[in-house]
């Protein structure tokens, strides 16, 4: 009998393990799907940071990207549809020591949540708010929402959808936040960095996360799988840095402008509290 | 004292919830009474018609809303065209001379009172402070404060420097009511003999 | 007190005061250590949003204004997991759009305050006058199996008071809790005491270190304690049916146990939660039961019936939810008649006729708004009923 040398055995361990709620996987993300790949980004994105991770707490709303923050061993709040943005807005404000992360979908951001969006934005609320666009609703079956493009099927436009989409950055920008960039689930050094950006900005900073949904929107749309996403993102995404954000619309099949837009400086709601207070002990009562 | 509704009225900016205020707090923190104020609320309380509602007594207030006033104060002849009727039978009507010049047909069973709060308020500095006049003689034609208790009620309630220019109309009007005061016992006298 | 200026440039008020409910109210919610206040204006509760505008800078508290109530809602949450107490303040319209998240907030074990200052509706209804007519949305407005505490309270006092209260019943039960005034109750300007020390149930927080804790894992007494967002717990937070660590589970057994213990961590406390407040009931051949601000004319015609010989009494619910059936039912067999005057078309009077279970008529007094029940119409119905 020969000596068979015995393989190492290397344990299997994810390489995000410390951040991961491991008890609760496997996730529920379709193959193929960007959701897990901005989650990877996003949790390489926190290590890069610094930040110190018993003050980080994630906000989700509802939908396939809501389920984030079902995975992220953080405090983590998993709200109601559209709600995520001013559930972390109490939470902010009552505990200025924490760093405030909202997940979530264009869906639950955008449309239910458009209102709060915009509101956050233009108070300057401190918190990183990211968004994965996949262009429909994937958890409920593939319908369309605020990012479809003009024409593309879903299962609510089956004959090509008659509305114009909301081009994010332009939204957000218009909106007040203080930092606005959009990568695709391709780009992962590049939204690493930009979300590790954003996370350290102080003031409303958005990352949109153009993201694939193979199962709905991509299928339909015959757009291809997973894998022909990514040749697609590589063919048509064009990096603009500083572009003038209304000029990143995205059209079905078209070209995707992709980069950091805004990053600029502005007193934030905290801000100006801390200034009133400042006044209201300078002052005799 | 069972249970006194009254009704101040007249329009936005005459400070009548002020004057209501200042009635109720004098009730409660001052005269250890009780008293209830309301108000009306609505776009027409923003410088249109306005009006306050107390009612003042030493049991417990239980229904907390006027419902036939024994004392009203009108300040706007608006207020008196609208609130005149409502008055409860023997009871009393103070308005402000200069402000409701056209007043209800006197009854044996109502008394209707004229103060000329806007002038004595123009002879103390200023006509702003015509509702102190009102509650001044508001005070003595009832009887319902102390006016101690209304003294210090307006001293906190008006504000800071000037408090001299308020007392001062508090204590015209208190003057003018207490004169008619007399007249209507004297009046009342005479009718009887 | 003064509305432009009042003396309260430091602290915590404390003595007597000549003071509106809506003032009294966000008084109350400051003695009781509320420290986050998120709102949108709407009469008649605006006051209560203007006050805390102002006493919150004073306090290290925060005021903010929200876009819209369904806003204000899961700011308070939020804010409650920030580890402060919290509330807000709306009225119909906004209760309405609340309804969403204060089911989150049940769901979430989530302790925080929500007043209603009720007007007369439905829709925009009567924005400046009174209505009762919420009483029913506020036991089952939200959607879904659920316990709810709502109190009532009858004067400006009492809103101070039953304010404190509520904040330390969504402690001690860690669920939002609903102060159900009106629009007079609200409005209304009376004397208000505010004594040195109001009674304090604090945060139950976990008695172990984080890493072997369960978010959702309740002790004997059914009800879970709380770790608040950055203590290091990791806590995860849903509005899915989940497990006792937090996580969704959505299946009919995990269903099963959590919103069963939901309602009974509510229904298994109902002799602490309850107060009632009971004059001449013993012995009374008609009883008015009411709440609020129907509640204190009741008493008038009470006395007033009284006077003529009728034996009449007057049960008070300070509590409306949970709902006392059991007093109730104990009342209706020794009484011929309830009587029960309300601002709307018969909502407390329905609960009052289910609880009797037959065992003594329930007379409805109905209101659709915008004003009071003057004493008559209530003593009209005791006479009746007594006959």
């Amino acid at each position: 009998m020969s000596q068979v040398e015995k393989p190492t055995v290397v344990p299997l361990e994810h390489p995000r393990e410390s951040l991961l709620r491991e008890e609760r996987l496997p996730h529920i993300w379709c193959s193929g799907c960007g959701i897990g790949t901005a989650l990877n980004c996003f949790i390489g994105a926190l290590e890069r940071s610094g930040l110190p991770l018993d003050k980080v707490a994630i906000v989700s709303g509802i939908g396939c990207t809501g389920r984030a923050a079902g995975y992220i061993k953080l405090d983590s709040f998993h709200t109601t549809h559209g709600r995520a943005i001013p559930f972390a807005t109490g939470l902010r404000l009552a505990n200025p020591e924490l760093k405030v992360v909202i997940f979530s979908g264009d869906g639950d951001l955008i449309a239910i949540g458009g209102n709060h969006f915009i509101h956050a934005a233009r108070r300057n609320i401190d918190m990183t708010v990211i968004c994965v666009n996949n262009f429909n609703y994937g958890m409920t079956g593939g319908q369309a929402g605020p990012t479809t493009p003009a024409m593309a099927k879903t299962a609510t436009s089956p004959y090509g959808n008659s509305e114009h989409p909301f081009n994010l950055p332009y939204l957000a920008a218009a909106s007040g936040a203080v930092y606005v960039a959009r990568w695709t689930t391709l780009h992962v050094r590049r939204l690493e960095r930009a979300l590790t950006e954003a996370l350290l900005k102080e003031g409303f900073s958005f990352v949109e996360v153009i993201s694939p949904c193979p199962t709905y929107f991509d299928r339909m749309n015959r757009l291809g799988e997973g894998l022909d996403m990514m040749k697609f993102y590589r063919e048509s995404s064009e990096i603009a840095h500083g572009l003038d954000p209304r000029k990143a619309d995205i059209d079905l099949g078209g070209k995707i402008i992709v980069g950091k837009f805004i990053d600029i400086e502005k007193p934030t709601y905290l801000d100006f509290q801390q200034e009133i207070q400042a006044r209201m002990e300078g002052e005799p009562s | 004292m069972k249970r006194l509704e009254v009704k101040l009225a007249g329009f936005g900016g005459q400070g009548i919830i002020l004057a209501g205020q200042i009635i109720g707090q004098a009730a409660v923190l001052f005269d250890q009474k009780n008293a209830v104020l309301t108000q009306s609320y609505g776009p027409e309380s923003r410088g249109g018609a306005c009006s306050a509602d107390l009612v003042i007594s030493e049991e417990e207030i239980l229904h907390p809303l006027v419902i036939k006033p024994q004392v009203m104060v009108v300040m706007s002849q608006e207020a008196h065209d609208r609130y005149a009727s409502e008055l409860a039978e023997g009871g009393m009507l103070l308005a402000d001379a200069d402000l409701v010049p056209l007043l209800a047909r006197r009854t044996k069973k109502r008394a209707l009172l004229a103060i000329p709060a806007t002038r004595l308020a123009e002879e103390v500095g200023r006509r702003i402070v015509a509702n102190m006049v009102m509650l001044g003689s508001f005070t003595a034609l009832t009887g319902a404060i102390s006016v101690e208790a209304m003294k210090r009620s307006i001293l906190s309630l008006v504000p800071k420097g000037t408090e001299g220019l308020n007392l001062q109309a508090f204590e015209r009007g208190y003057e003018c009511g207490k004169r008619l005061a007399a007249d209507r016992r004297e009046r009342s006298i005479e009718a009887e003999a | 007190m003064g509305r432009k200026k009042s003396p309260v440039s430091e602290g915590i008020l404390k003595g007597e005061f000549f003071m509106s409910g809506d003032i009294a109210c966000a008084e109350g919610a400051l003695s009781a250590g509320c420290r986050f206040f998120a709102g949108y204006p709407i009469t008649p509760a605006t006051e209560i949003a203007e006050r805390m505008a102002e006493r919150m800078p004073q306090l290290g508290g925060v005021y903010i204004q929200m876009e819209d109530e369904i806003a204000s809602m899961n700011a308070v949450l939020g804010a409650s997991w920030g580890g402060l107490r919290a509330m807000t303040a709306t009225s119909g319209p906004g209760f309405s759009l609340m309804m969403e998240n204060l089911g989150l907030g049940i769901m979430t074990e989530t302790p925080c305050v929500l007043v209603n200052v009720q007007r007369g509706g439905p829709s925009t209804g009567l924005p400046t006058l009174v209505g009762q007519g919420d009483m029913m949305q506020a036991r089952w407005g939200t959607h879904g199996v659920y316990e709810i505490i709502a109190l009532s309270p009858s004067s400006p006092q009492e809103f101070f008071d039953l304010t404190v209260r509520a904040f330390n019943l969504a402690e001690k039960y860690r669920i939002p809790v609903l102060v159900m005034a009106d629009e007079v109750v609200g409005h209304m300007t009376e004397r208000v005491v505010i004594p040195e020390e109001v009674p304090y149930f604090p945060r139950r927080k976990p008695n172990f270190p984080p890493g072997d804790y369960s978010s959702f894992q309740p002790g004997e007494d059914l009800i879970p304690p709380m770790a608040n967002a950055g203590e290091g717990y990791h806590i995860h937070v849903t509005g899915l049916t989940h497990d006792e660590r937090g996580y969704p589970v959505t299946d009919e057994i995990t269903q099963e146990r959590l919103v069963r213990r939901l309602v009974e961590k509510i229904r298994g406390y109902k002799k602490d939660i309850i107060i009632l407040e009971e004059k001449g009931v013993e012995g009374a051949e008609v009883v008015v039961c009411s709440y609020g601000i129907s509640a204190r004319v009741g008493l008038w015609a009470v006395e007033l019936a009284r006077r003529e010989g009728i034996k009449a009494g007057m049960l008070r619910l300070l509590t409306v939810w949970p709902f006392p059936q059991e007093r109730i039912r104990e009342v209706a067999s020794k009484v011929k008649a309830f009587v029960v005057p309300e601002i709307n078309y018969g909502q407390i009077a329905l609960e009052v006729e289910r609880s009797t279970g037959g065992r003594a008529e329930v007379i409805p007094i109905s209101h659709m708004g915008g004003g009071l029940y003057e004493p008559e119409d209530i003593l009209k119905a005791i006479r009746k009923a007594a006959r």
